[in-house]
């Protein structure tokens, strides 16, 4: 700048003046800075962080990268659904509106570990990204149990940490996860379900619960709580059990689906008031009104390391309109977690092993 | 020739004055949804992705409104280190505030999502679905935010220094239209 505006013709300060002004600015810029350490975690370590669940995860399941942190283990399915127009008086989600929506989705195994054997768990999960016509999209990640067995991210913190190997001996504290049961009652229908689970021998057999509430708003912005199960048209004959073998489940829907889609119905049940819906552990009680919302078509497969499911997120809170979030804790930590597993391990693709040698087979 | 004028004109004042409570409570809600797992992570998100959008809106109309005014001059005594380290940190500012809104918008997406604002108000993607892409434009977004944040405090503190130690008008060029008294 050529003219600058003409020097102060203050009177210089004192050297204790001069301290304290500075020392003011300090002062200023250390609450700032202080403010947002809070804010950002690390003034205040005791927090709950996504990046904390996700490293429990790691520490229990090791560290694979380029796979998902838990659910690592999986197989890409594309289709679509066919809308019934059941649920259409409840949302405004084109994908009730409209006749046909495609979808991508994942059939998976719940360890964190990618290589666990299939019978390592009685839990599938079933995952779908619905693409609407409009651009908005509907995520969704649902599980074989109906309940979950916390009701919060700190308990769900605090499970997964009794299943942490100890330094000392490398294995987990056998009386850990007995002992965070006993002290977590809200776990007793989980509980119940899991002691007579069996590893189903098929991923097309299982049917997948929402397990977390959300709201269905229509038109008129009226919003009604609901849960959500996909059930399977195909059903197994009675006693079928897992066959030998580790990587059965991938046989076994490649098989199915080369001789024809699979079929799920999206069933879509109605709470009464009162009924909770900020509680993954509770059932709702029977005799719900159920819609029957379409179905569920799907007719290829595609390896995950190659396949279309393996860059996307399924978190639950990517909803379209016409669905909303219910007040469930566990929804956001989903999404939270979600994100710092995904950040993690599209920061590692490179690093993902034989992605092209699993495409060819 | 005019003469400089003392003041920054009154548009640039309440774009800065405005702008500064934005973007400070964009760092804050931006560093403490991702620190977060509770319903306090959702609301902070859908906070987080409109009041980037009106940023970035009002940064495009704030750097038009700086090159269409005059800005009073900087004091003729400031020592040259600190003239450089002002236009500098000016600089970092305004790229800053362009380029973290747009880094947002591009990483969202291209993780696939749909830039969605608000429960319908979408916006195209401007980068194709692309994990690899997604992961790094992802961390230069946080990186950046906290560069923004740095620089944010450097300002303030020089802010503070032209008031409390040097005594000049600068601090006063941005805080009101009259000479002090």
């Amino acid at each position: 700048m050529v003219d600058r505006s003409s020097p102060p013709t203050r009177p210089p300060l004192s050297a204790g003046s001069l301290t304290l002004r500075l020392a003011g600015i300090a002062v200023v810029v250390a609450a700032v800075a202080g403010a947002f350490a809070y804010v950002n975690g690390t003034l205040d370590p005791q927090r709950l962080t996504p990046k904390k669940l996700i490293n429990v995860l790691e520490t229990n399941n090791g560290v694979h990268p380029g796979f998902r942190r838990n659910h690592a283990k999986g197989v890409c399915v594309i289709g679509h659904f066919e809308s019934s127009g059941e649920a259409r008086s409840y949302s405004s989600a084109q994908v009730f509106n409209e006749p046909r929506t495609p979808v991508v989705g994942r059939l998976a195994v719940t360890p964190g570990n990618p290589y666990a054997p299939d019978s390592a768990a009685p839990i599938r999960s079933l995952a779908l990204r619905f693409t609407q016509a409009n651009g908005q999209q509907w995520r969704t990640g649902m599980n074989s149990m109906p309940v979950f067995p916390v009701a919060t991210p700190e308990a769900f913190y605090q499970l997964q940490q009794a299943q942490s190997p100890l330094p000392s001996t490398g294995k987990p504290d056998p009386a850990a996860v007995p002992a965070f049961f006993g002290s977590h009652p809200e776990a007793a229908a989980f509980l119940a379900w899991v002691k007579t689970a069996k590893p189903s021998a098929s991923y097309a057999t299982e049917t997948y619960n929402s397990v977390n509430a959300f709201y269905l708003v229509n038109a008129a912005g009226q919003r009604q709580a609901v849960r959500w199960n996909m059930v399977p048209v195909a059903q197994d004959a009675p006693g079928a059990t897992a066959p030998e073998g580790t990587d059965y489940l991938d046989k076994d829907l490649v098989q199915r689906i080369n001789a024809g889609p699979l079929r799920w119905q999206l069933l879509i049940t109605l709470a009464d008031p009162g009924d909770p819906v900020n509680d993954a552990t509770k059932v709702w009680p029977a005799g719900r009104k159920v819609l029957n919302a379409g179905t569920l078509v799907l007719e290829k497969t595609q390896p995950q390391l190659s396949g279309e499911c393996r860059d996307i997120n399924y978190d639950p809170l990517v909803l379209p309109a016409g669905i909303e979030a219910s007040d469930d804790p566990l929804l956001a930590a989903r999404s939270a977690g979600y994100a710092n597993s995904y950040l993690r391990r599209t920061s590692e693709v490179s690093q993902l092993p034989a992605a092209k040698q699993e495409a060819q087979q | 020739m005019s003469t400089q004028p003392n003041h920054f004109a009154p548009l640039a004042r309440l774009l800065h004055w405005l702008m500064a409570l934005m973007i400070i409570a964009m760092l804050f809600i931006g560093a403490g949804m991702v620190a977060s797992v509770s319903e306090r992570h959702e609301w902070l998100i859908h906070l987080h992705k409109p009041l980037g959008a009106a940023i970035l809106l009002l940064a495009i109309l704030r750097l038009a409104v700086r090159f269409a005014t005059r800005q009073p001059p900087l004091p003729a005594d400031l020592p040259g280190w600190q003239v450089l380290a002002a236009k500098a940190s000016h600089v970092m500012l305004y790229v800053l505030m362009l380029v973290l809104p747009l880094l947002g918008w591009a990483m969202i997406s291209a993780s696939g999502e749909p830039v969605m604002l608000g429960s319908s108000l979408q916006l195209p993607s401007i980068v194709a679905a692309n994990a690899q892409v997604f992961a790094f434009l992802r961390k230069a977004h946080g990186y950046l935010a906290y560069l923004l944040f740095l620089t944010v405090l450097l300002h303030l503190a020089a802010a503070l220094f032209h008031a409390w130690v040097r005594r000049d008008d600068v601090l006063d060029s941005m805080l009101r239209g009259k000479d002090r008294g």
